[in-house]
């Protein structure tokens, strides 16, 4: 489903991805691991597409970036920390631009499916800057979604959220977002990651440097393997 | 339910639509550039000492500056809010082609604009016993400006918004490349206040629709430098 | 370390001998003028300077659309260099401008069309390095001065269309009898010598400050690379 070979990332002349190979099976939940300033979210921005990469190949859902771009974006949803999400209207109107913005026909089913999905149902004629932080990030994930996308990228989901709101966004990240998909995810939160993800990658020093499959931990558990990983 | 690409037009359109609804809803923007356009015709009521002689040949200067200065505030907000929140990213993730950004921003921006000018027109007509500012040469004048001077402010937003000064920056990078459209619109609408001879408004007024004209392709051209990387 | 070329050497030597002979023919070849006197030959020097600086001007817009096309930072360089350059000689014709106006004009400055579009190239040269500022990523640094010494090379030469609507006292200085009267004065056949002599000066010491420059900026990167590499 995602296909990147020899990926470089300069941004001047600093190199941040330095000849990355990563590759996603369809319906796989990757999560992506490693140190502050290793280039996960310039990683997740490429295969975004919001990013150009400098050299090498990337590919998603069978289109290649940048030249098939418009191809990638309308099957791919995106959650980043920030909400994407416009304070000044409603819940209902944010996801109905979305709806507009991807072409959607007859969305307001859709609209009112997304928003029953991720529990929001009630609240959708409130403004979105009377949310609060995990409602707005629930409600992101609705807009991400919104256009069933085959591939969902979710960049630091859970940043500045509590503990019921995680545990909340889990849920909804499951069963909504997760479902019959495929899913890459930057985290620094190695426990939500272990619950949610089948596998494992460790981003080090711009390449990944090891990945685990979920069944390949037997009696270790993830944090033995991401400080192991860091090591070598 | 597969998503395609939205036309051009129906994109810009969602846009538009967004702004608007969004801006009748918390009227931060417009509220914050009226009140902003008053205080500045209150300063040049006494720092000119507007009196009927001075009006007849400032009339149209002060309108311009006045609808610059609270141009560069609406621009700079309507950018923010799409930078702050990550909307921007939004919008660029969308499969929707650049320029249906650009053109849905500019035709926001100018509508606000517009509405500014709206207000802004008939209270100093009211103020000054000023009738002659509701000529159709006038308001045309007027229109053909704002076009010129949002579709370059708009590009330069999406510019400010990304740098560190970006509370700073726009007017500086804004004015010196709108200098041809407010002195051209300065040059027209004051010849049609005191009653010029047309063909002496001909010649700025070519020129305000040049520059429009290059402007509008340039920018729209070149948007998608400013906000990919 | 990379030396410096020895055709950068002799340029050098060539440019200081070049700004002699000019110096000689505006102060000494050149008869003077019959009613302005002396003062008038700081008009060779004004408008030596304002050649190369328009020359940059255009010469990095030319750039910029290069830079957009190819993304080569070496470009980027090079309109920079070219901007620079320019804002400098550009502010000596200013001043050797005003310094000429007060006798001729009776004033050190007037809002004629070629001063006022001077002075907003000053401007626009000045926004451009605070937006560059601004800006930490090289590559789009790079972007973003490019565009704008498109905009402001689009709309220079409409500002002084614009401002030319206004009104004039500036001399057209060839071949306009009317312009006598305004400060103005036909040259006569040394005159137009001296005044090649400094445009041919001028360019060839706008030509060695421009390599100078170019080079200084790629060793500039060439630091902050061998910065990062020790940092690693």
């Amino acid at each position: 489903m995602i296909e990147v070979k020899k990926l470089v990332k300069r941004f001047g002349l600093k190199t941040i991805l330095r000849g990355l190979d990563f590759h996603v099976e369809p319906g796989e939940f990757v999560a992506l691991l490693g140190p502050n300033g290793a280039g996960k979210t310039t990683f997740l921005r490429i295969l975004a597409s919001l990013s150009r990469p400098s050299m090498g190949s990337v590919k998603v859902a069978g289109y290649s970036l940048p030249n098939d771009s418009a191809n990638v974006r309308a099957r791919l949803g995106v959650v980043s920390h920030m909400p994407l999400l416009y304070p000044d209207l409603t819940a209902e109107e944010n996801l109905h631009f979305y709806a507009q913005m991807y072409g959607l026909a007859n969305y307001q089913p859709r609209i009112t499916e997304v928003l029953e999905m991720i529990g929001l149902e009630a609240r959708r004629k409130d403004l979105v800057r009377t949310f609060s932080r995990g409602m707005q990030q629930r409600l992101a994930i609705g807009r991400a979604v919104l256009h069933d996308p085959e591939v969902v990228l979710f960049d630091e989901p859970y940043t500045g959220l509590d503990q019921d709101a995680s545990e909340m966004l889990d849920e909804v990240l499951r069963s909504v977002a997760a479902k019959g998909r495929t899913v890459v995810m930057t985290s620094h939160d190695l426990a939500r990651a272990e619950d949610l993800a089948t596998r494992f990658d460790i981003l080090s020093r711009g390449v990944i440097a090891a990945s685990a499959k979920r069944e390949d931990f037997k009696d270790s558990n993830l944090l033995d393997f991401y400080k192991k990983s860091l090591e070598s | 339910m597969k998503p395609s690409a939205p036309s051009l037009l129906k994109a810009t359109f969602a846009i538009v639509q967004k702004d608007l609804a969004a801006e009748l809803r918390s009227r931060e923007l417009l509220s914050a550039m009226l009140v902003f356009s008053m205080l500045v015709i209150l300063i040049f009521n006494f720092a000119l000492e507007l009196n009927i002689d001075v009006r007849k040949s400032v009339t149209a200067g002060v309108l311009w500056t006045t609808f610059a200065f609270a141009g560069t505030l609406g621009l700079n907000r309507s950018m923010a809010v799409e930078k702050d929140r990550g909307c921007m990213d939004g919008l660029l993730l969308a499969p929707v082609d650049r320029s249906a950004i650009f053109f849905g921003k500019a035709i926001s921006n100018l509508a606000f604009m517009l509405i500014v000018e709206a207000i802004v027109i008939p209270m100093y007509a009211i103020l000054y016993n000023e009738t002659r500012i509701f000529q159709p040469e006038f308001l045309g004048v007027l229109l053909l400006g704002s076009i010129g001077y949002i579709a370059v402010g708009t590009l330069l937003s999406a510019m400010s918004v990304q740098t560190r000064t970006r509370d700073v920056l726009l007017p500086i990078l804004l004015f010196p490349v709108a200098v041809p459209v407010l002195l051209a619109s300065v040059k027209a609408s004051g010849g049609i206040i005191t009653g010029a001879p047309f063909a002496e408004i001909l010649t700025p007024l070519n020129l305000l629709i040049v520059y429009d004209i290059v402007f509008i392709a340039i920018s729209f051209m070149v948007f998608d430098y400013v906000v990919e990387e | 370390m990379q030396s410096k070329p020895i055709a950068l050497t002799i340029l050098d030597i060539l440019s200081v001998i070049s700004l002699g002979v000019a110096t000689y023919f505006a102060l000494v070849f050149a008869p003077t003028e019959l009613f302005m006197g002396q003062v008038q030959r700081v008009f060779y020097f004004h408008v030596g300077t304002a050649w190369v600086g328009m020359l940059g001007f255009i010469l990095a817009a030319i750039a910029g659309i290069i830079y957009l096309i190819n993304k080569d930072m070496r470009w980027d360089r090079f309109e920079v260099a070219a901007v620079e350059i320019s804002t400098m000689f550009f502010f000596i014709t200013i001043v050797l401008g005003s310094i000429w106006a007060r006798p001729a004009w009776n004033t050190w400055w007037t809002w004629d069309p070629r001063l006022t579009t001077a002075a907003i190239t000053e401007l626009i040269y000045i926004a451009y390095f605070m937006l560059r500022a601004g800006i930490e990523d090289p590559e789009k640094r790079a972007r973003f001065g490019a565009v704008y010494t498109l905009l402001g090379g689009i709309s220079v030469p409409i500002t002084f269309m614009v401002i030319r609507l206004f009104r004039t006292i500036h001399p057209v200085v060839i071949g306009n009898e009317s312009a006598a009267a305004q400060g103005g004065f036909s040259m006569s056949g040394d005159m137009v010598t001296a005044m090649l002599v400094s445009f041919a000066a001028f360019t060839i010491i706008f030509i060695d400050l421009m390599w100078h420059r170019i080079r200084i900026g790629g060793l500039q990167d060439k630091v902050e690379e061998l910065k990062l590499k020790v940092s690693m």
